[in-house]
Order: C-alpha cells, then structure tokens, then sequence
C-alpha cells in the first residue's frame, strides 16, 4: 500500500510536467510559437524552421541558384549572383542574424554572410527573398560575419584568411607580416535596409574566426576571435596551434567611424560587385564598385585591442548585458570570459602586454572575469537565455553546457547527437534572447535517423530550457550544413508577412498588367513574348514565327491576387530552369530553339483543377523561313 | 405628437447609413480558403470584403460557368436604390416636421413605413431575381457540369438570407451594418405611427 502511494505520487507530479512529444506537439493546423532560420552552409541558402516542431516551412535561395523558383536562372535575379569574379551561382552561408532595434529584434531584414566568395545578403522578412548581396573586396572566407550591431548600424564582414592586400602576385612563405587580415563594416541604411561597406580596418595577418557586437554598456564595440596569431602558412593543423593564447580583436567601431567621418581612412582601388533586388519591378541590377576606404588601425589610437584568449578561441559571444565576452578556446576544455568592465579599466589604465603589430595586447589577468572548469571538450560557441545563464556547445565531447554567469558554475549537461556546432535561442544575439528553447546543430547524424546512404542530412536537437535542467525534446534533420541560425517569435513576423504583389504596383518594364497587353515583339533574332498567366491558361498559347537561331525571353506576369497561387513556366529544351512566378509579379525566362518543330510549354506549378490544360505551343521555323510572326488565344 | 414627430424625423435618417455601409453580406468559405471570401453589397454596387475577393471569387465561379459578378453600370440598381433612399429620406423627414407642426397626422407617418416596408420586399425580390440569375444562368461551355443527385443540373444561387453548402463552399447571407441601420430606422417610424395613435386615442377620450 505504501509503495503503491509512493508510486502514484511520483506520476502525480504529473500536472506541471508533460512528455517531450506533448511539448513539440503542434497539432494540424496550428502554427509555431517561433520561426528559426538556419543556414545551409554549403547549400548557400537558409531554410526556415518552426519552433518547436522542426517542421521545414521553406527554402529561400540566397547565394545558389535555386531550379524550385528559379532563383539564379531567371533574367530578374541572375543579377544577384554576379561578383568581381563573375557569375558565381553558390556560396558556403554560416550565420544569419535577424536585424535589432535597441539591441531588441525587429524582424525587419536577416543578414547572412557568403563565406568562400565574399558576400553579405540581405532577406526582406515580410517577403523572405533576397533583396541585396554585397561582395566583400580584401577579404577571403568570410567568416566572422554576419553579426549586426544592436541598432543594425552595420553588419561585419571579417576575414578568415589573411591575404595579401591588395592582392597580388607573390611567395607564400612570406606571409608574415605581408598579409592582412580585413574587417569590413557595411553600413545598413535604416530605412531601406540598402547596405554601403563604411569602411575596412587593416588587421594583423591572423584569421579572424568569429565575431559578435558589444551590447548595452559596450554597444560601439565589436570582438573579434582570432587563430594563426603564428601567421602560419603551412599545415597550420599543427603550426596555427603552437600559442597557448591567441587573441580576441576589440574594435572601438563608433571611434572608427568618427575618424572615418571626419575624413579619415585611405581609399583603395578595388573592384566588387553590389546587387539590389527592386520589387517594384522585381528586377535586380549590378553594380560594380571600384574603391574602398580602408583604415589602418595604428591611425586611430585607442580603437583596437588584443585580448589574449587561449586556445585557438573559436566562438566569441556577448551576453545580453553586454558585460561579458566568451570566448571558447577550440582546444581548450575550459572557457575564457572576459569582462568588459575590466577591459575599459585596462586601457584606462594603460597595463599592456606589449604589441602585435603596434596594437596594444591587454593583460590576460586583467580582462579576465573568470573561467568556467566544465570538462567538456572543445567549447565552440555560446547562446543566453536571459535569465542569467549561458549554454555552450563542446564540440569533442558531442554536449551541451548550461552554467551560470558570474558564478561560472556548471548547473547542467546534455549529449548532443552528435559533434554539435552552433546552438541557437531566439534572440541569442540581442538584449532580449527568448530562453524558451534552444536548437544544437550537429556536424554528424550517424545513427539518429534512417539511413539514406553514405551522405546523411545533419541533425538538430531541440532542448526544453524553460526549467532548472535541459531536456531533450525533439531532433530533426536539416538541409545542407547549418553553421548557425537565427531565431525569433512568429508573433513578429507572421503578421506582417506578405501575401501577394499587388498587380497595380507592377513597374517591370516587360509586365502585362491585363491579358489584352499581351503580345510578341521581334528585335532582330531577339523575341520579346509578353505574356500572362492566370488558372487556368497562358495568354498567348500559340506562338509562330519563331525561328531556329532566335534568343526567345518569355517575360511573364502572374495575374492572380490570391495567396499562394503561383504559376510555373517552363519551355522543353531550355538550358535554364522553370520559373516560379508570385501573384502579381513578372519573371522572365530566356529560350533559344535550335530546332524546327512545334514544342510545347506548360504551367509547373499545380494550380487549380485544370492545371493540366494550362500549356501552349510554339512553332519554330527554319532561320531563313518568312512566317509572320503571330501569336493567339482561343482561335 | 412632438416626440412621435421626432421619431418620425430621426428614423428615416438612419437609412442614410445605407450610403456609407452594405446592406448584404456574402461570404463563401472553403478549407482552401480559411480567410473567407466575401462580398459586400452596397445599394450603389459589389464590394470584396478584402480587396481582390471579387477577382478571385470570379476567378473561381468560371469554372462553372457562372457570369463575373456585375459591376456599377451593369446593374440599373445600383444607380436608381440611391436615389430611392434619398428620396424616402427626404419624404420621411419632411412628414416628421409637418407631423411637429401637426401639419400632418400619425397615419402619414404609418404610410411612409408601409411605403418603405413595400419597397423592401421589392427590393429583396429583385435581389432574389439577381441570385437567381447569377447562380443558373451558366455558360453552356462551362468546364465543369455537375448535376445533382436527381440528374438535374446543380445551380450555384446563393440564399437569399442564411447559409448552404455549395459544393465545397460554405455560403452565408446575412443583412450587414448598413441593412441594421434601415432596420433600426424603419422601427423607429412604426413606433412614431403608434406613439401617434396613441397620442390621438388619448385626445380623442380627453375631447369626449
């Protein structure tokens, strides 16, 4: 009978606690309490979560091309893809990061950096397309980017690999002291979200790893963590972690943007390229800046200085308060945090530890607010819940470490499944983190899911951290290589999400805003065909007078003004994508028939009960054939 | 009388309400369509509840062959209701100032209701027409025919008043603000006609 009790008290507790499943649950036809956006690392692109059911709600296509939309392939967006290097149709994308007001999110615009090819995008969150890329000139491997400071004043773009600047052609072993090491802050237009790059300080020929922005007490400030403070050229595995400590940059970036203000700074020849989406006319334009204005650090004094962090630091996070900077020694079992006070005490009082490259090293004791013993393995990178606790990935030893800020004690340890990377909580990099959940991205799947190969998708855990210990609720598959990701309430932006264009707003120069402007224009062996789409018929859907050797673009306007209800495009033979067109707006496709016959065109996308009617033909003439060119609807 | 009077003179301008809100409403839900879609009948033409519901209901209703919904000069109602109203509006205001100045008795103040309530019943009957209309007269092209379980072709005329299920559509006709308004206005000259009657009962007994 006692035993019995004891026994029902103990499932009793019940009331208050529930099962993983109740907690990720989220019924048909309800919607998730957050959205998480999570890079693709070598997908290029970022893939939309919810939270807390790790239900994929969508793939926006950033630095790759994309066949599902067309993203990449249609005449409207190749623009977004051109570099100083040309046409480059994909990127490796690592950490997004939503745009912040008062250090708060605002679900305006999320950055994400381009890291092979050097680039910063730009995603509209009412629309979620890619609105901007900028190239980063100077910089190779973008890395240490693309974190925002707490009033989206900038967005970083700080250089992995230090590289001779400007580059040229020269010995790699003479490295040292000959590269450097950019890091570039580009400015953020507060009303259009349009980016500049402001200015590029001229580091030290290190690798600049990863970065996070001061907040609160040192907003103006940004950290840097670095590796290869050896400046190793060659098999750095050993010879880029011969330092105990390397360091963590601290960049006075208001000091800096004073300077540069008031005409400081150097301008640099340099050649990259800026592409702006319009969604007026839902076209993208290229253009290629030729200078940049770079600073060299030792100008302005007081701007920089080294924290020396050890070991190889990796991750450098902030915390809400802006008190404290972790920086996660990648070899190290224990981290370093760093306290911003101390660090102001330090330079106020002037206690270096001598120089790099003329930039001040503080002392390590100094800086130093304490350490946390945890015994993991390989800390990488940190998140905050905002209610005084930290949680940091351990890499080696495949965990997640919950301790406690200013006591540095560990309170709790999770397995992750497995080698985690990032982890993630809404607004980790803000002043208001949600520390509801937290999402570890894991580098190896292993046994988590049904095998599907040699190649597995990587692996997510969702933990429940609303209570003293974190519980693993739910693990989900990814798409690509999420590097980090960022997250926030869908109350932000669900409602504000955009529905459709609006057909009256339409100013790209090829829409046909009612079916009677449809028509076909010949230009010399270029044909213009302007053509509408609504369920379920393509207007026009006979075309003749095409001919072998014709460079074909079909611009077409979706008339709908319905949610959801796209329509496709696509030619046989065309050596590019389909299109996916929105309600209300213009895309165009380019075709060149390089033989006669009589082909077909249909509707790719499943739009209403006579989808499968929705189609057309085109006629293709010999070159030297003299059929009229013609075009018709129902005749 | 002089507060049967004012009645008489308020009521009628509650129908001016008819010129700023609808008096109809239809919505037509679906599963595909959680954010119903709507139309808003005004007495000067169609409305969408949200601003491309016509389109989209149009859009939809060729499928089965049905005409696009009427716009303002396709309809002789849209143009000819307004200046009914008006003129009633006018009418019944000016019954209510002769009835204060005892120009007038309540039985005028009976009649305008009578005229009004006649009207109405026109006007329902007319929009029943138009339903009726709108929701048999297809396009024998049509794409889809879908008959009922009897062999007879299947009509799409939404109710007149309440809700029915239309092959996946939910469809549900109320009266809308503007229609409460006129509601509320015509109650307010019927009490004017009693109030008057009892008015006169009273004088009647007081002079015998």
């Amino acid at each position: 009978m006692l035993v019995s009790c004891g026994q029902q008290n103990q499932s009793s507790n019940g009331a208050l606690s529930s099962s993983a499943a109740e907690k990720v649950y989220v019924a048909p036809g309800e919607q998730d309490e957050y959205y998480a956006f999570l890079s693709g690392g070598y997908s290029g692109n970022l893939t939309v979560y919810g939270l807390p059911s790790g239900r994929m709600f969508k793939e926006i296509p950033v630095f790759s091309q994309f066949p599902t939309s067309g993203y990449g392939y249609s005449e409207e967006t190749k623009p977004m893809l051109n570099t100083s290097h040309g046409f480059v149709p994909w990127d490796d994308a690592h950490h997004p990061d939503i745009s912040q007001t008062n250090g708060e999110l605002d679900g305006r615009w999320i950055f994400i950096n381009g890291n092979n090819t050097p680039r910063i995008a730009r995603i509209n969150l009412s629309t979620f397309e890619t609105e901007e890329i900028i190239e980063v000139p100077n910089s190779a491997g973008n890395h240490s980017s693309s974190f925002i400071t707490e009033n989206t004043e900038y967005v970083v773009a700080g250089t992995r690999f230090s590289v001779p600047i400007p580059q040229r052609d020269m010995p790699i072993n003479e490295y040292k002291s000959n590269f450097k090491g950019s890091l570039s802050f580009i400015s953020v237009d507060p009303e259009h979200g349009h980016m500049d790059l402001k200015f590029q300080l001229l580091m030290p020929g290190f690798n600049y790893d990863l970065s996070h922005p001061g907040r609160g007490k040192s907003h103006g400030w940004f950290f840097f963590t670095t590796y290869n403070t050896e400046e190793a050229h060659t098999l750095q595995e050993v010879n880029a972690s011969q330092n105990d400590k390397d360091f963590i940059a601290a960049v006075n970036w208001k000091k800096i943007e004073e300077y540069v203000n008031n005409g400081g700074g150097t301008k640099m020849p340099a050649n990259y390229a800026h592409n702006v989406y319009d969604e007026g006319t839902h076209t993208a334009t290229t253009t290629m800046k030729k200078e940049v204005l770079t600073v060299d650090p030792l100008k302005v004094p007081g701007a920089v200085y080294f924290l020396p962090t050890p070991k190889s630091p990796h991750g450098c996070d902030v915390d809400p308060t802006g008190q404290y900077i972790i920086g996660n020694g990648k070899l190290s079992a224990d981290l370093t945090v760093h306290s911003f006070d101390k660090m102001i005490a330090a330079i106020e009082g002037e206690k270096f530890d001598g120089e790099a490259y003329g930039i001040p090293i503080l002392k390590f004791e100094d800086v130093l607010a304490g350490q946390v013993k945890s015994g993991g393995l390989g800390p990488l990178h940190t998140e905050f819940d905002g209610k005084g606790n930290a949680y940091t990935t351990f890499f080696i030893s495949s965990e997640v470490v919950k301790w406690e800020l200013g006591t540095w004690e560990v309170i709790d340890r999770k397995p992750t499944y497995y080698s985690v990377g990032h982890l993630m909580i809404p607004g980790g990099n803000s002043r208001k983190p949600f520390g509801k959940y937290v999402v570890a991205m894991n580098k190896i799947t292993k046994d988590r899911y049904l095998p599907t190969g040699p190649e597995m998708e990587h692996s997510a855990q969702i933990y429940d951290i609303s209570g003293d210990k974190m519980e693993l609720i739910y693990d989900f598959p990814t798409h690509g290589e999420p590097h980090y990701a960022a997250g926030c309430p869908a109350e932000l932006l669900a409602p504000k999400s955009q529905k459709i264009y609006r057909l009256d707003e339409n100013k790209h120069p090829y829409a046909v805003t009612s079916p009677t402007g449809s028509k076909v224009v010949r230009e010399g062996n270029e044909v213009h065909v302007y053509m509408s789409t609504i369920r379920s018929h393509f207007t026009p859907d006979n075309i003749e007078g095409i001919k072998v050797g014709d460079k074909v673009y079909f611009h077409i306007t979706n008339h709908e003004q319905d949610f959801d209800v796209p329509h496709g495009f696509a030619m046989i033979g065309q050596n590019t994508s389909e299109l996916l067109i929105m309600p209300g707006q213009t895309k165009t496709s380019v075709w060149e028939p390089k033989q006669v016959g009589v082909w077909p065109f249909y509707c790719t996308d499943f739009c209403s009960a006579l989808h499968q009617e929705m189609q057309g033909y085109v006629r293709v003439s010999p070159a030297n054939s003299n059929i009229e060119l013609s075009w018709s609807l129902g005749e | 009388m002089k507060k049967a009077s004012i009645l008489m003179i308020v009521g009628p301008l509650f129908l001016m309400g008819l010129y700023i809100f609808p008096l109809w409403k239809i919505m037509l839900g679906a599963p595909q369509y959680p954010d119903p879609l709507g139309l808003n009948i005004h007495i000067s033409g169609l409305k969408g509840v949200s601003e491309f519901d016509i389109q989209n209901i149009d859009g939809l209703n060729h499928y089965i062959g049905m005409q696009t919904l009427p716009k303002v000069e396709d309809m002789w109602e849209f143009g000819t209701f307004p200046m009914i109203i008006g003129i009633m509006v006018t009418i019944g205001v000016c019954i209510g100032v002769l009835g204060y100045f005892n120009k007038v008795s309540y039985k005028w103040f009976i009649g305008w209701f009578a005229l009004m309530s006649f009207m109405g019943i026109l006007g329902m009957y007319d929009f029943n027409q138009w339903l009726m209309d709108y929701g048999t007269n297809l396009d024998p092209n049509a794409i889809m025919k879908l008959t009922n379980a009897d062999g007879t072709p299947m009509t799409y005329k939404p109710p007149l008043l309440g809700h029915v299920k239309m092959l996946n559509f939910d469809v549900t006709s109320l009266p809308a603000s503007g229609a409460w308004l006129m509601f509320v206005g015509m109650m307010l000259t019927l009490t004017a006609g009693f109030l008057g009657w009892k008015n006169a009962k009273k004088q009647k007994n007081i002079a015998l």
